[in-house]
């Protein structure tokens, strides 16, 4: 027999990276280009920003949205436009923190839960019930009462807030993925078990953790904002969506333009995450469906 | 069924204890001497502030202080607030009820337009009229309550008068800030009857049902409905959860005196008994509902045995 020969390299096109972006709904592609929209002000809201978000302007105060002032002035003078954009960067930076929060929190403790079984997993369960009895924003509100007000630590309540929740999706992921033939092949060719979860486990718990990511991102945004609303996230003159909308509430009946247009955007932000987050589930997750 | 429920009430009291626990550690969790907590920053003699620690039993052992705790809380006693020193169980009195009633309101608005919406929305299948349905709920589910409730002020309250901006007591009171909190938890139960309808619809026995020429209100209501009705009562049970929690911001949009109300002010006046009792409240009464949820399923799915 001849020897064989291989081809240098395989002559199939792997699948790029990004080939799930194309895949995505057109729907999923418009939200995704939003929210990278979103994004931009994280890096640089000096640039686009017109005015300084926080310099006070008295001859200036609750003009209506002009040439000068696109979306108007608020009670200070302050340029909206302005507040916004740096109001994005606080609410984007807030979703970034608190999701990433969630992931270090939820990652190590679902996995351990869901691959190891046994008495570890009855407790993690156990304690998430407990944490679970506390509803939506309410956990975010005990960890901002222990810690007190500001924009730091509703970033870490909104963060321990969501933790349960995705703890309960790595788990429920880990139960299957570990019952998976490839599972069993790693250990039987003698693979660690460090190795078998990071190799085996941890990419395959990838895909439901980009999908809850991003309509957590959603969820972390629109609790910490409320944070804001309430008096109890990011504190004046610091310009965040939340407590723009609470600051225009009592000029509600004549200058409507001071709230409608932080509320919006929040609408728009979350909107697009969500409708992304549905499109990579249809993509990525088909079972996480109902 | 008997041992199920006799599992299920055990879940729940362990749940409840953990929640009190919690609740019971949060001010020793708070940075600085819990007693100095109490008093803020007013400056207060070295006496006194021993005298109020012994008096709250903050120098037992933890265990101890722990066992009290629980023993006060089960006779009724959640402390006295700081700042009006009434008992924090006369302040939740007044204020449950208009929680209470906001919740109720808010949660059959959902339930109705969620099973109605979400129905037609699946029988008009990709047509303008599902298109809209869609659409209003992924508003409600993405758009801040705080927001919606505004814009709802804004409209029927400031253009059309017809609704009083704030305050509580009357039946009008109600109606803004119910569909506000009611149009979240609606938005979700559309969505999931609408994809469950469209799942039952699709199956043998509706088929059967049509087939033998009943009308399309009995195949719809009797065969399909409610078959898509049983997760519709799982998360319709986590959605009151959700807006006893919702309520906070609700609450303090519209100026309600509830217990969400209560609980934010609590926060912001560092009045740490009102925000515990109010926690507590809370986590107890949401345990509560999806005990009843659980248990309930059996009664309306026979199909559902409990082992």
């Amino acid at each position: 027999m001849g020897p064989t020969i291989l081809p240098a390299s395989s002559p199939r096109r792997r699948p790029g990276r990004f080939a799930v972006l194309r895949r995505l709904s057109p729907g999923g592609k418009a939200s995704l280009v939003i929210f990278l929209l979103f994004c931009v002000p994280l890096i640089v809201p000096q640039l686009l920003a017109p005015y300084d978000p926080t310099a006070i302007s008295y001859n200036e105060i609750f003009q209506g949205p002009s040439g000068r002032h696109w979306l108007g002035t608020d009670q200070y003078g302050r340029d909206i436009l302005s507040r916004l954009i740096h109001g994005t960067r606080v609410s984007m930076s807030l979703g970034l923190v608190s999701v990433s929060l969630s992931l270090a929190l939820s990652l190590p403790l679902g996995i351990a839960a869901g691959f190891y079984r046994g008495r570890f997993e009855t407790v993690v369960m156990r304690l998430l019930d407990v944490l679970m009895a506390f509803p939506g924003i309410l956990l975010a509100l005990i960890v901002v009462a222990i810690l007190g007000p500001g924009l730091a630590n509703a970033m870490v309540a909104v963060g321990i807030g969501e933790a349960p929740a995705y703890t309960r999706v790595v788990r429920s992921a880990v139960l299957t993925i570990r019952e998976n033939l490839y599972v069993e092949s790693a250990r039987a060719v003698g693979a660690g078990e460090g190795r078998t979860l990071w190799r085996h486990v941890l990419p395959n718990v990838l895909q439901p953790i980009i999908v809850i990511s991003t309509v957590g991102f959603a969820v972390a945004i629109i609790i910490g904002s409320s944070l804001g609303f309430l008096g109890l996230g990011a504190q004046p003159p610091t310009a965040e969506w939340g407590t723009m909308v609470s600051e225009g509430r009592t000029y509600l009946r004549s200058r409507w333009w001071i709230s409608t247009f932080p509320g919006a955007t929040i609408g728009v932000a979350v909107i697009a995450l969500n409708v992304l987050g549905d499109a990579l589930r249809d993509v990525l997750d088909p079972r996480l469906r109902h | 069924m008997g041992r199920y429920l006799a599992y299920r009430l055990f879940q729940a009291t362990l749940v409840v204890l953990g929640a009190m626990i919690m609740v019971f550690m949060m001010l020793h969790l708070i940075p600085g001497d819990p007693v100095q907590v109490l008093f803020g920053d007013a400056p207060v003699p070295k006496e006194q502030v021993e005298a109020v620690r012994h008096q709250l039993g903050l120098d037992l052992p933890l265990d101890q202080q722990f066992v009290r705790y629980v023993r006060q809380t089960l006779s009724g006693d959640l402390g006295r607030s700081l700042k009006t020193n009434r008992p924090i169980v006369t302040d939740l009195r007044r204020a449950i009820p208009y929680t209470a009633s906001l919740a109720v309101t808010a949660m059959l608005l959902a339930v109705g337009g969620g099973i109605l919406f979400g129905i037609v929305s699946a029988v008009r299948h990709n047509t303008w009229l599902d298109n809209a349905v869609t659409t209003v709920a992924l508003a409600g589910i993405s758009l801040p309550t705080y927001w919606t409730g505004l814009l709802l002020i804004w409209a029927f309250s400031i253009r059309f008068n017809w609704f009083p901006i704030t305050g509580q007591g009357t039946v009008r009171h109600l109606v803004l800030p119910a569909i506000t909190l009611g149009w979240y938890a609606g938005a979700i139960l559309t969505r999931l009857v609408r994809s469950g309808m469209l799942e039952v619809l699709r199956q043998d026995y509706v088929r059967t049902a049509q087939a033998k020429g009943l009308s399309t209100r009995t195949v719809l209501v009797q065969h399909a409905l409610r078959n898509a009705l049983i997760p519709v009562i799982t998360v319709a049970s986590i959605q009151l959860g959700t807006m006893l929690g919702g309520a906070v911001v609700v609450e303090t949009v519209f100026a309600r005196d509830g217990v969400g109300r209560m609980l934010v002010n609590g926060i912001l006046q560092k009045d740490f008994p009102t925000v515990q009792g109010a926690v507590l409240l809370v986590a107890v009464a949401y345990s509560v509902t999806n005990l009843v949820a659980d248990v309930s399923y059996g009664f309306i799915d026979p199909r559902i045995r409990y082992t």
